[in-house]
């Protein structure tokens, strides 16, 4: 298959990991931001074929688990109105709020419905003339395109039964928040290969400049992993920190101008919170302008009690890459895929359900120690 | 911000416990699990019970019979390849056919939706009577209740179904309770895994309709009777230690609860999993794992190495398991665990899913 087999052939992955072990002559710490990215070292076992010299730490490119708890609630109370059909991508549905998931509330008689596009939310609206249609827009500049043209097609069709619920956060402040932290251990990143496509890489190279630390635009697939590994190892041997580009095929410099235009025709740029990491300024979009008319924020005003987070969850710690999630308490113990304390312990690319699944087992077997081995 | 030195760490409180009914508890996984062991054992445990395979094993004045009940609650009605009418056949068939029995008879109760299409009805029955004359058995005893409109999704149907377990190489024919016999109890390490071919049709034929994707040719389920494909094997005489259906929940599922129940490990290799290119496109569109996709004319069979490669000979001469191959095999460690050489030559473990598969955000 185009595309696919040839990004995960054996050959091809052994001979980059061996141009690894060549490279390095000492430990070095790289942070994939990507949840996507963490979700293909996870599947694919990738972390068995490097040196052990290279720790790999799970960045907090998991919309899922960097949805504040506040949002949720939100969401779960909009999701509750006898008038509201509440649109999610599919892994949102089980995200813990203080008291219930979008999942419970589906079970209770909540219409709750995943959908795969946004655009599939507006056109339940135009079906459903009598109902509050609201799509739950979280993820990073990846799905924010699409969610910018929901908004704006609904403008254009004036579409009134529609609005978004925006959660949508920005990767390089979060880098920067990662980096400016004393506690900070990671000395070189793999860029998010989507978000790029859709931004470019230009706002990465003053990070690089500030920082001193190699930054290298990297795809999802295995072989997109590990060269982007080397590429960023060799930089580190070198001494070097600039941005490169593993992801040729689909990212460019300037990114999708069209896209671009789009977002900042829809949103503007805004503080957020971050579940587990708090609040980063600039690091995220809201509605602008003429558009806010669907921010559903706005119009289902939300009084619930307070968020209550729990005090055992180290999640903030997880998506900082300076505790790994078997080094938590509540690991396999209170917090497992099916109660989640965390958020990390929800979604398929979160750092905890991906150790769950397969570093817990570690004392068992030696052998698999993998992810958990580092 | 909160100074970027000092992160406000948060999190959420614990989600509270399981009070309800959620889609999860039927969708195969560990949900379900739970609520067999916790509500539905307990309540009625006994011997045939207890063999936790699709079907009872009973032995009844000498003979051994098979006994296994199915309920189909699919969505669309019909799809590509199929519909619920000849999965509702098929789907009982397989079960008996999973205990090393002949299928013989199977009764069928419909729950129809008030304002259901009589034309959609006789589609249904249709091809429910083509799957059964071509399964070669009999619909003997029915039932039908009709329910108020938006109280059913059109159709519901139950099929249960006996069958008789006429030869089990190696084991004796008698009908002696506790008796080895065709199951989980039987796999043991050194067997080889073998699937009857490639994975993850039907459940993503079902879903290409829900969510109206379209793929250059369409997907059609590989819903089918698998009857012949095990009677090949058991009529040439080879030691089948276990049979599994790989229908909700996959590979995966099916493999996790064998090595769970058996206290081995299954170890696969990914690059011997065949997995249709288109059925492999589309599980990367929608963020989903072929392993745990559904199946409805696919099972895995578990035989001593040294007849592997007689079975999968065998296999492949049959229409419905020409694609059958060797995947893994069992070993004694890590215990309860299914472990996946991945195709980069990494390994992971494949886990049981804790709920259905969600597609990701991106």
């Amino acid at each position: 298959m185009k595309f696919l087999s040839e990004y995960r052939d054996q050959k091809a992955a052994k001979q980059f990991a061996a141009a690894i072990r060549e490279k390095v002559t000492r430990p070095w710490t790289i942070m994939e931001i990507c949840g996507g990215q963490t979700h293909t070292i996870v599947k694919s076992g990738l972390e068995d074929l490097l040196p052990k010299d290279i720790t790999l730490v799970h960045g907090p490119g998991c919309p899922v688990c960097v949805t504040p708890i506040e949002l949720i609630d939100k969401a779960v109370a909009i999701a509750k109105r006898p008038d509201a059909i509440f649109c999610s991508f599919g892994d949102m549905l089980r995200v813990p709020g203080s008291s219930k998931s979008l999942y419970d509330v589906k079970a209770e008689g909540g219409d709750v419905r995943i959908v795969y596009s946004p655009l599939d939310a507006l056109r339940l609206a135009k079906q459903n003339p009598d109902k509050q249609v609201v799509f739950f827009a979280v993820g990073f500049e990846t799905t924010a395109p699409a969610n910018a043209m929901a908004a704006w097609q609904a403008d254009h069709d004036r579409v009134e039964n529609f609005s978004l619920l925006v959660s949508h956060v920005l990767v390089p402040p979060a880098m920067e928040a990662l980096l400016s932290s004393e506690n900070c251990v990671v000395q070189g990143f793999l860029a998010a290969g989507h978000v790029c496509t859709v931004m470019g890489f230009d706002e990465y190279v003053p990070i690089a400049e500030k920082y001193k630390v190699p930054i290298v635009v990297t795809g999802f697939e295995p072989l997109d992993l590990l060269e982007g590994i080397h590429m960023t190892v060799s930089q580190l041997e070198e001494g070097r920190h600039e941005v490169e580009n593993q992801y040729v095929r689909a990212v460019r410099r300037e990114g999708n101008r069209p896209a671009q235009k789009t977002l900042m025709e829809v949103f503007e740029i805004s503080p957020r919170q971050w579940r587990g990491l708090g609040e980063i300024p600039a690091s995220g979009f809201q509605l602008r302008g003429r558009f806010q008319k669907y921010d559903a924020n706005r119009r289902f005003p939300f009084s619930g009690e307070p968020a209550r987070e729990s005090p055992e969850c180290i999640s903030g710690l997880i998506l900082q890459g300076i505790k790994k999630p078997h080094e938590c308490g509540a690991f396999a113990v209170k917090c497992t895929p099916e109660n989640p304390l965390g958020a990390p312990m929800v979604s398929s690319e979160g750092a905890c359900a991906a150790y769950y699944h397969y570093g817990r087992r570690q004392n068992v077997q030696p052998e698999l120690s993998g992810t958990a081995r580092r | 911000m909160a100074d970027a030195k000092t992160f406000n760490l948060s999190c959420p409180v614990p989600r509270v416990a399981d009070d309800r009914i959620v889609l999860a508890h039927g969708g195969g996984g560990r949900l379900t699990h739970q609520l067999i062991e916790k509500i539905f054992i307990p309540a009625f445990a006994n011997e045939a019970l207890d063999q936790r395979h699709d079907g009872a094993v009973v032995a009844l004045n000498g003979a051994r019979l098979a006994f296994t009940t199915d309920s189909f609650v699919v969505r669309p009605l019909i799809f590509p390849g199929g519909n619920i009418g000849d999965l509702a056949v098929n789907g009982t068939v397989n079960d008996l056919a999973m205990c090393g029995a002949r299928p013989l008879y199977l009764s069928a109760g419909f729950i129809l939706e008030e304002g259901l299409e009589m034309e959609t009805l006789r589609t249904v029955v249709t091809s429910m009577r083509e799957a059964a004359v071509k399964a070669n058995v009999k619909l003997v005893t029915g039932d039908t209740k009709v329910v108020d409109k938006g109280k059913g999704d059109g159709i519901f149907v139950n099929t249960s179904g006996i069958g008789i377990i006429e030869r089990i190489p190696g084991l004796s024919k008698e009908a002696k309770p506790g008796a080895p016999q065709i199951g989980p109890a039987a796999v043991q390490p050194g067997d080889v895994v073998i699937i009857s071919g490639d994975l993850g049709r039907h459940g993503i034929s079902i879903l290409s309709v829900r969510e109206g994707l379209e793929f250059e040719s369409p997907i059609l389920s590989d819903c089918a009777n698998v009857w012949p494909a095990v009677e090949a094997l058991l009529n040439a005489g080879i030691d089948v230690h276990c049979l599994r259906d790989l229908t909700r929940g996959g590979l995966a599922t099916t493999l996790n609860e064998i090595a769970s129940d058996r206290y081995v490990c299954i170890k696969l290799e990914e690059a011997l999993i065949p997995v249709d290119e288109i059925v492999q496109s589309a599980c990367e569109i929608l963020g989903l794992d072929p392993l745990y996709v559904a199946n409805e004319g696919r099972f895995a069979v578990f035989v001593p190495e040294a007849q592997a490669a007689a079975a999968v000979d065998l296999l492949r001469k049959v229409e419905v398991s020409q694609g059958a191959t060797r995947v893994g095999r069992v070993e004694w460690t890590p215990e309860r665990t299914v472990v996946l050489q991945s195709r980069i030559g990494g390994n992971r473990v494949v886990d049981m899913l804790t709920g259905e598969q969600l597609p990701r955000i991106c």
